[in-house]
């Protein structure tokens, strides 16, 4: 699924002035949801969209540790400044939806996207 | 450089199989339906031939060009039996995509049947478009090794001569809850390490056991030291405060135990999966503590081998 199918699911719009759009065609595979950072951090599998409802600095690292694709602020939250200028450097776009929590995932589970995977496959020799 | 691209290039094409990049999902028809029919598997499947499979076997291979022949003959009543090509030019699924380009190529035709080694059995179907596609997906696929390689440092184990040889990486973490900018240390180690060339997966699970640690240094302590080791075979990390130390190692370690106080839950915080977030990303991890003179953590993980497995098996010290 691509990232601008996952907002048009989500109604979900850029979380500050920046324009995503060359990011709209990144591949998304499954999505993850959590407001606690060590919930997140033992999530695997790149290419995961991350749906929260935290908005501080660290979300942000964490995403760039586990190389998500995209993170969505749920309930229409808006990340903080701090959040906004490190994304920006690490070229992590940021939604935000009106959706709460659980309608934002249940919306992308009808849509058949999977959950992440809890272990990372082997990796290939 | 652009010699290096080129053999990259090069390189590819002979790493990639016919299976990996072939059509799975092949359309086939059989011997007897009418040639009349042929028209709507082509049209409705938008393909222009397909192979002709009896009984589980291949028999032959019936083409667009073959119908407009039938057309133009003034479509007589015919199977596609009398149609077909029976000699049928096919490649194996394990064969290098190189070889069944150069086939394609020489012998000017737009597809070929894909078979299972040794028997008559069709797996696949391959054209033209589907060895570009392949390609072009697996030179995206390499393209972020690639940039490592450009980092020049991803071969500097092979490089030195030495019986053994280690690279040593050190973090400051700021201690006194310093939120703002803790995570560099976790975020400074993965870049290094990918521009070492160490596997991504490795690579997240260090950084993963590095900002737990380092979260805890932030949270709970006056500051440390976070030292990375990294070896041909192995990424050491050790991990240093001089207090307040642990009173009880085994309950800290423990999935849910957390003693953050409200603040920090309230940044996404203190959901007590710190430390056991590291130990499931170590193979090996130790810790030690002593109330009011420090902590001490080591966390090793492998690279390379089959880690993947010992990984569920981490030992833990304390």
């Amino acid at each position: 699924m691509k990232l601008k199918d996952v907002c048009k699911i989500l109604e979900a719009e850029s979380a500050w002035e920046a324009d995503w759009t060359p990011s709209a065609t990144r591949e998304v595979t499954s999505c993850q949801a959590s407001d606690l950072i060590s919930d997140i951090l033992s999530f695997r599998g790149p290419d995961s969209l991350l749906l929260t409802g935290l908005t501080n600095v660290q979300v942000i690292r964490v995403a760039e540790l586990l190389d998500f694709v995209a993170i969505c602020f749920v309930r229409g939250k808006r990340p903080e400044p701090e959040a906004v200028k490190l994304a920006e450097d690490k070229d992590i776009p940021l939604f935000a939806t009106p959706l709460l929590m659980y309608e934002a995932c249940g919306r992308l589970y009808a849509a058949r996207l999977p959950a992440g995977t809890k272990k990372e496959a082997s990796p290939i020799a | 450089m652009p010699e290096l691209e080129i053999t990259k290039i090069q390189e590819l094409i002979y790493e990639l199989r016919v299976g990996d990049v072939m059509h799975k999902d092949v359309v086939t028809v059989m011997p007897s339906t009418p040639v009349s029919k042929l028209r709507e598997v082509l049209r409705d499947n938008r393909i222009s031939g397909t192979p002709v499979v009896e009984n589980g076997r291949l028999v032959g291979i019936i083409s667009v060009e073959d119908f407009i022949k039938w057309l133009g003959e003034g479509s007589p009543g015919c199977a596609v039996a009398d149609r077909m090509t029976r000699n049928v030019i096919a490649v194996c699924a394990d064969e290098p995509l190189i070889q069944a380009v150069n086939k394609l190529e020489r012998l000017g035709f737009g597809r070929l049947p894909v078979l299972k080694r040794g028997t008559e059995e069709v797996v696949g179907i391959l054209t033209k478009g589907d060895s570009i596609a392949g390609l072009l997906k697996k030179l995206d696929v390499d393209y972020r090794q690639a940039e490592t390689r450009h980092a020049r440092s991803s071969h500097i184990f092979e490089d030195i001569v030495a019986d053994r040889s280690s690279l040593i990486f050190e973090y400051d973490v700021a201690g006194g809850g310093d939120v703002e900018r803790a995570g560099a240390s976790a975020s400074g180690l993965k870049t290094s390490l990918m521009r070492l060339g160490i596997n991504p997966q490795t690579v997240r699970r260090a950084a993963i056991a590095t900002y737990e640690a380092e979260m805890n240094l932030m949270f709970f302590t006056n500051g440390g030291l976070i030292t990375a080791i990294i070896e041909s075979n192995s990424i050491r990390l050790e991990v240093t405060d001089d207090g307040p130390g642990i009173e009880n190692v085994d309950q800290a370690m423990r999935p849910g135990f957390s003693t953050a106080p409200d603040w920090v839950r309230e940044l996404g915080f203190g959901a007590g999966m710190g430390l056991h977030n590291i130990k499931t990303c170590a193979d090996r991890m130790r810790l030690d503590s002593t109330v009011g003179v420090g902590t001490h953590l080591e966390v090793e993980i492998l690279v390379g081998g089959k880690r993947e497995v010992i990984r569920d098996h981490a030992t833990v010290t304390a």
